[in-house]
C-alpha cells in the first residue's frame, strides 16, 4: 500500500500525539520498576556478602583455589569513561533526530553512526569489566555483591544491546534512504528508548560505582 | 474524519472471513477477545476441577482421595490457574472486546500487538498445565516462597515450569497493559474526554496503569528466582547471606497490586450494569474515578500486610497496618455509590443485575473480613489459616468472578447476537449464589478454629469435619452452577442470531451498533457529549432509537491480517521455555538459541509487514 | 507523520544543536563532579577535605546524578517542549520506584539499626 493510502486512513489521535509515542513513553514507565527492582535489591544485599571480593574495600577472597587478601575491585577510571562515552551517544542520538527532521541525510547518518559506534563502545567497556573481574575471582555465584551487581548492570547491558541493534537497523534504513523526513517519528521512538537506557546509567554509576 | 468515504449501503454479506487460518492471523480485537473468552474459560473449568478434588479430599478427616504431593500441585496450580489463566484473561476479553466499543474506536491501537499478547498467553497457560502430563506440576504455592522454591526443597521441574510459564504469562501481560493503555489514552471518540469514559473503561484504565507498574516487579523476582535454581546463585538463600524475606517482599509489591488488577475489572462492570438496570445515572461518577485511582495509589503502599509474621518490626507494622485501613475508605466509597445508583432506581431483576448486586454484597464480607487482618495481632492468628482463604475468596470469587459472570450475561447478547436465557441465568445466579457462600462461609469458622491451609488433610477429633463436609456439598452445587450457564450458552448457540442492538437499552456506545459488531465497529462514530452518550441519543429520539443497520462500509480500511504475531510468540515461548532444559542438559541451549532467533526473525518480518 | 504534530502544547521553540551541545557540556562538568566528589569524599585529596566532604557525598552524588537525568529527560528526551500527558507518563512510574527503593531500604535496615542500640 502506498504511503499516501496510508495516510488517508490515519486518523487523529486523542492527544495529537502519535500511539507509537504514546507507547514508549508507557514502556519506559513500566521499565523503572523493573530498574527499581534491581537496584533495591543490590542496595539491600549491600555489605552482606560472606566472601570477597568486594567493590570498594579490600576483603578475603578466594582466587586461584586459596583464601587470599583482595584488592577492591572497582575501576572507577575505566567506568567514568564508559559513563563519559554513553552521555555523548545521547547527544548524538539527539543530534541524528534533528538530521533526520530536517531531511538532512547527511546529518542524520553521521550522527547515527556516532550513536551505533558509541553503544557498542559501552558494551566493549562492560564486557572487558566483566571479565576482568571474572578474572579477580569474581564470578556470577560468588557472592551477593558478585549477583546482584552482575544482573543489574547485565540487565541494562542488554537494554543497552537491544538499542544497539534498534539504532543500527534504522541506521542501515537511512543509508538505504528509507528513513526520510516523513518518517523520522521512528528514530525519535528509538532515540528515546536510548535516552532512557542513559538515564538509568546516570544513575547506577553513581549509586553502584561512587557511593561505598 | 475520513467518514464521508464510508458506504453506508446496506451490507449484502458479512463476516467474510472463517476457517482456523482467519482466527490464527486475526487482528481484530473482537475475535480476539472471544479466542481470551475461549481459552480463559477453559482454564477456568480446569482451576475449578482442581478445587473441586481438593474438596473431595478435604470431606472427611485423614483421607487419601489424594497424595499429599497431589495435594500440593493442585492448590498451587489452581491458584496460579485461578489468578494467571483464568480471572486475568477474562477480563482480558472484556477489555479487548469492550474497550474500543466503549470508546468508539475501529480497534485497539496496536492490533497485532494484541494478537501476540493473546498467543504468548494461550502459549504460556499450555507450557504450565504441560507440568501435569510429565508428573512435575508445580507445587511450592501460587506465591512461592523463598527457600521453599529453592533446589534443595524442591527438586524436580515443578517450580520451574512454575517460574518460567509466569515468565512467559508476564510478557502477554505486559503488551496488552500497554496497547490497552494507550488505546484509551488515545483512541476514545471525538467528545469523549477522560471524565465521560464508561466505567467499565475508567477500571481497566487503572487496571493498566496497575498491571504496567506491578509486573516488572514479579519479573525481576522470577529472574532472580531462576538465577538461584539454575545458575547457583544465593538471592534468597541464606547459605550464601540471601534473605528468603527479599522474596517476599518483591513478590508481594507485585501480589497487592495484582488482587486490584483483579478486581477493578469486576468493578468496572457492575458500574456499568447497575445503572441500567436501575435506570439511573451511577451515583457519583467523579467520586467512583478517583476513589479507583486512590485504590490504585494506596494499593502499592500496602504489600507488606502479608507479611507481618515474618517479624518486621512495630514501624513498618504500624505503616501498612494503617495504609490497609485506609485502603477501606475509596472501596467504601465505591459501595456507597453502588447502593446510592440503586436507591430509588426502578431496579429491573434481570440476570446481570442479580449478579451485579451478588457481587457488591459479598464483596462487602470480604472487604471486611481484609480489615480485620489489617490489624497485626489479629493478623496473627489468622494468617495460614482458612479465614485467609474465606476472605480472598469472598474478594474473588465472590468479587470478581460474580462481576465477570455479570458482564457475561450482560455482554453476550452483544458478542454473539443471542441472548442468553433469563430463567436459566437465574437459576445458574441462585445455584452460584447459594454454592458459593455454602462453600466459603464456613471457612471463616474453621480459620478462626486454627484449621491451618496449604494441608492435605487434618485429624478426626479436631472437629473440623461437619464444616468441611458442608464445604464440599457447597462447592459440588457451585461447580453444577456452571454447567447450567454452559447449557445455557449452547442453547443460545443453536438459536438464530435475532438479538436487538440495544436489549438493555443500555447507556455506553456500543449498544448503538448492531449485535454482533461488524468488524469495523462503527460506521460513524457519534458525537459525545456526556458520560451516557446513547442515552442522550434516546432521549433526543423522544425515548427510542432506531436500529442500527448493517452496512457495507467499503471504504473503511482495517488493519490486515498477520501472523507474525503468533510466530513471534511461539519464539517467546522456545526462547523462555527452554530455560527448564538448563538443570539436565545444558548443552540444550541451542533450543534457547533458536527460539531467540524466531523471536528476533518474527520481530523484524512483522516491524516491515505493512499494517494496513 | 509529520515530524511537528506531536508539538500540540509547543510555545517554546524547537532545540537546535546548539543547546544540546551545551546540554553535553553541562552533563560531562556534571559527571566531572561527579566522581570528584567521590575522589575528595574517600581521602584522595587530603584528609582535611574528606572530613568536610565525606558526610554529604551520598547527598552530593544523588543531586549530581538527578540533575544530569533531568537535563536528558527535559532537552534530549525532549519533555520540555512536549504535551505534559508524557511528561506524567515518565515522573509517576520514576517517583514510585524511588519511593520502593527507599522504602525497601528502610525496611531492610530497620533491625540492624534498632538492634545496633
Ligand atoms: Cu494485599
Amino acid at each position: 500500500m502506498s504511503d499516501a493510502a496510508a495516510h488517508a486512513i490515519e486518523h487523529p489521535t486523542t492527544t495529537g500525539i502519535d500511539s507509537r509515542k504514546v507507547a514508549i513513553w508507557t514502556l519506559i514507565g513500566s521499565e523503572c520498576l523493573l530498574f527499581a527492582s534491581l537496584i533495591s535489591t543490590y542496595l539491600v544485599y549491600k555489605g552482606k556478602s560472606l566472601v570477597g571480593p568486594l567493590p570498594h574495600t579490600e576483603s578475603q577472597c578466594m582466587l586461584h583455589g586459596k583464601m587470599q587478601a583482595c584488592e577492591p575491585i572497582f575501576s572507577i577510571p575505566l567506568v567514568t569513561f564508559g559513563t563519559a562515552v554513553l552521555l555523548f551517544s545521547s547527544f548524538f542520538v539527539v543530534l541524528a533526530l534533528y538530521g533526520a527532521q530536517k531531511g538532512n541525510r547527511k546529518m542524520l547518518i553521521t550522527w547515527l553512526s556516532a550513536t551505533v559506534v558509541c553503544g557498542l563502545f559501552f558494551i566493549g567497556m562492560q564486557v572487558y569489566e566483566f571479565s576482568h573481574f571474572y578474572h579477580e575471582g569474581l564470578g556470577y555465584t560468588t557472592n551477593l555483591f558478585a549477583s546482584t551487581f552482575y544482573t543489574l548492570t547485565g540487565f541494562h547491558g542488554s537494554h543497552v544491546t537491544v538499542g544497539v541493534i534498534w539504532l543500527a537497523t534504522l541506521l542501515v534504513m537511512a543509508i538505504r534512504g528509507k528513513l526520510p523526513a516523513g518518517k523520522s517519528l521512528n528514530l525519535e521512538i528509538a532515540a528515546l528508548y536510548w535516552h532512557f537506557v542513559d538515564v538509568v546509567w546516570i544513575v547506577i554509576f553513581p549509586v553502584v560505582y561512587l557511593m561505598r | 474524519m475520513a467518514t464521508s468515504v464510508v458506504d453506508h449501503a446496506p451490507a449484502s454479506h458479512h463476516e467474510p472471513h472463517t476457517g482456523i487460518w482467519s482466527w490464527i492471523t486475526t487482528v481484530d480485537h473482537k475475535r480476539i477477545g472471544i479466542l481470551y473468552g475461549v481459552t480463559a474459560f477453559i482454564f477456568f473449568l480446569l482451576g475449578g476441577i482442581e478445587a473441586l478434588i481438593m474438596r473431595i479430599q478435604l470431606m472427611k478427616p485423614d483421607n487419601t482421595f489424594v497424595s499429599p504431593e497431589l495435594f500440593n500441585s493442585l492448590f498451587t496450580m489452581h491458584g496460579t490457574t485461578m489468578i494467571f489463566l483464568g480471572v486475568m484473561p477474562l477480563s482480558a476479553m472484556f477489555f479487548n472486546y469492550f474497550i474500543p466499543l466503549q470508546i468508539g474506536a475501529r480497534d485497539v491501537a496496536f492490533p497485532r500487538l494484541n494478537a501476540f499478547s493473546y498467543w504468548v498467553f494461550l502459549l504460556g497457560g499450555l507450557f504450565i498445565n504441560f507440568s501435569f502430563l510429565i508428573n512435575a506440576a508445580p507445587n511450592a504455592g501460587w506465591f512461592g516462597y523463598a527457600n521453599l522454591t529453592s533446589n534443595q526443597y524442591s527438586p524436580g521441574l515443578n517450580t520451574d515450569f512454575w517460574v518460567l510459564g509466569l515468565q512467559i504469562l508476564g510478557v502477554a501481560s505486559m503488551a496488552a497493559a500497554i496497547n490497552f493503555f494507550v488505546t484509551i489514552v488515545n483512541m476514545r471518540a471525538p467528545g469523549m474526554k477522560m471524565l465521560r469514559m464508561p466505567m467499565f473503561v475508567w477500571m481497566s484504565f487503572i487496571t493498566q496503569i496497575l498491571l504496567l507498574l506491578a509486573f516488572p516487579v514479579i519479573t525481576i523476582a522470577l529472574v532472580f528466582l531462576m538465577m538461584d535454581r539454575h545458575f547457583a546463585t544465593h538471592f534468597f538463600l541464606p547459605e550464601g547471606g540471601g534473605d528468603p524475606i527479599l522474596w517476599q517482599h518483591l513478590f508481594w509489591i507485585f501480589g497487592h497490586p495484582e488482587v486490584y488488577i483483579l478486581i477493578l475489572p469486576s468493578f468496572g462492570i457492575v458500574s456499568e450494569i447497575l445503572p441500567v438496570f436501575s435506570r439511573k445515572p451511577l451515583f457519583g461518577y467523579t467520586a467512583m474515578v478517583f476513589s479507583g485511582a486512590f485504590i490504585a495509589f494506596l494499593g502499592f503502599g500496602v504489600w507488606s500486610h502479608h507479611m507481618f509474621s515474618t517479624g518486621m518490626g512495630p514501624f513498618a507494622d504500624a505503616f501498612f497496618s494503617l495504609s490497609t485501613m485506609l485502603i477501606a475508605v475509596p472501596t467504601g466509597v465505591k459501595i456507597f455509590n453502588w447502593i446510592g445508583t440503586m436507591w430509588g432506581g426502578s431496579l429491573q431483576l434481570k440476570t446481570p443485575m442479580l449478579f451485579a448486586i451478588g457481587m457488591v454484597a459479598q464483596f462487602i464480607v470480604g472487604g471486611l473480613s481484609g480489615v480485620m487482618h489489617s490489624v497485626p495481632p489479629a493478623d496473627l492468628q489468622q494468617t495460614d489459616t482458612y479465614f485467609i482463604v474465606a476472605h480472598f475468596h469472598y474478594v474473588l470469587f465472590g468479587g470478581a468472578i460474580f462481576g465477570l459472570t455479570a458482564g457475561a450475561y450482560y455482554w453476550f447478547p452483544k458478542m454473539f447476537g443471542r441472548m442468553l436465557d433469563d430463567k436459566m441465568g437465574k437459576l445458574h445466579f441462585w445455584m452460584m449464589f447459594l454454592g458459593f457462600n455454602i462453600t466459603f462461609f464456613p471457612m471463616h469458622f474453621l480459620g478462626l478454629n486454627g484449621m491451618p491451609r496449604r494441608v492435605y488433610t487434618y485429624p478426626g477429633d479436631l472437629n473440623f469435619e461437619f464444616w468441611n463436609q458442608v464445604q464440599t456439598w457447597g462447592s459440588l452445587l457451585l461447580g453444577v452452577s456452571f454447567l447450567v450457564f454452559i447449557y445455557n450458552m449452547w442453547k443460545a448457540s443453536r438459536r438464530p442470531a435475532d438479538a436487538p442492538a440495544d436489549p438493555w437499552r443500555g447507556a455506553t456506545l456500543e449498544w448503538l451498533i448492531p449485535s454482533p459488531p461488524q468488524e469495523f465497529n462503527f460506521a460513524d462514530v457519534p458525537p459525545v457529549h456526556s458520560a451516557t452518550p446513547a442515552w442522550d441519543l434516546r432521549r433526543a429520539g423522544g425515548g427510542t432509537l432506531p436500529e442500527p443497520q448493517r452496512v457495507s462500509g467499503a471504504g473503511i480500511h482495517m488493519p490486515r491480517p498477520s501472523y507474525w504475531p503468533a510466530v513471534t510468540a511461539v519464539g517467546v515461548l522456545v526462547t523462555i521455555g527452554s530455560i527448564l532444559f538448563t538443570h539436565a542438559f545444558s548443552q540444550w541451549y541451542f533450543i534457547t538459541l533458536t527460539g531467540a532467533a524466531i523471536l528476533i526473525y518474527g520481530i523484524y518480518r512483522w516491524a516491515y509487514e505493512p499494517a494496513f | 507523520m509529520d515530524a511537528h504534530s506531536h508539538a500540540q502544547g509547543g510555545d517554546h521553540a524547537h532545540p537546535t544543536p546548539g543547546l544540546y551541545f551545551k546540554v553535553a557540556l553541562v552533563l560531562f562538568v556534571l559527571t566531572a563532579l561527579e566522581v570528584l566528589a567521590y575522589e575528595v569524599g574517600h581521602g584522595r585529596m587530603g584528609a582535611d577535605l574528606q572530613r568536610i566532604v565525606e558526610p554529604v557525598v551520598v547527598m552530593l552524588l544523588l543531586v549530581l546524578s538527578a540533575a544530569k537525568f533531568a537535563l536528558v529527560a527535559m532537552f534530549y528526551m525532549h519533555l520540555k517542549q512536549d504535551p505534559k500527558v508524557l511528561t506524567n507518563l515518565f515522573i509517576w512510574p520514576l517517583l514510585l520506584a524511588a519511593t520502593v527503593i527507599a522504602a525497601m531500604i528502610v525496611i531492610f535496615s530497620y533491625w540492624r539499626v534498632v538492634g545496633a542500640k
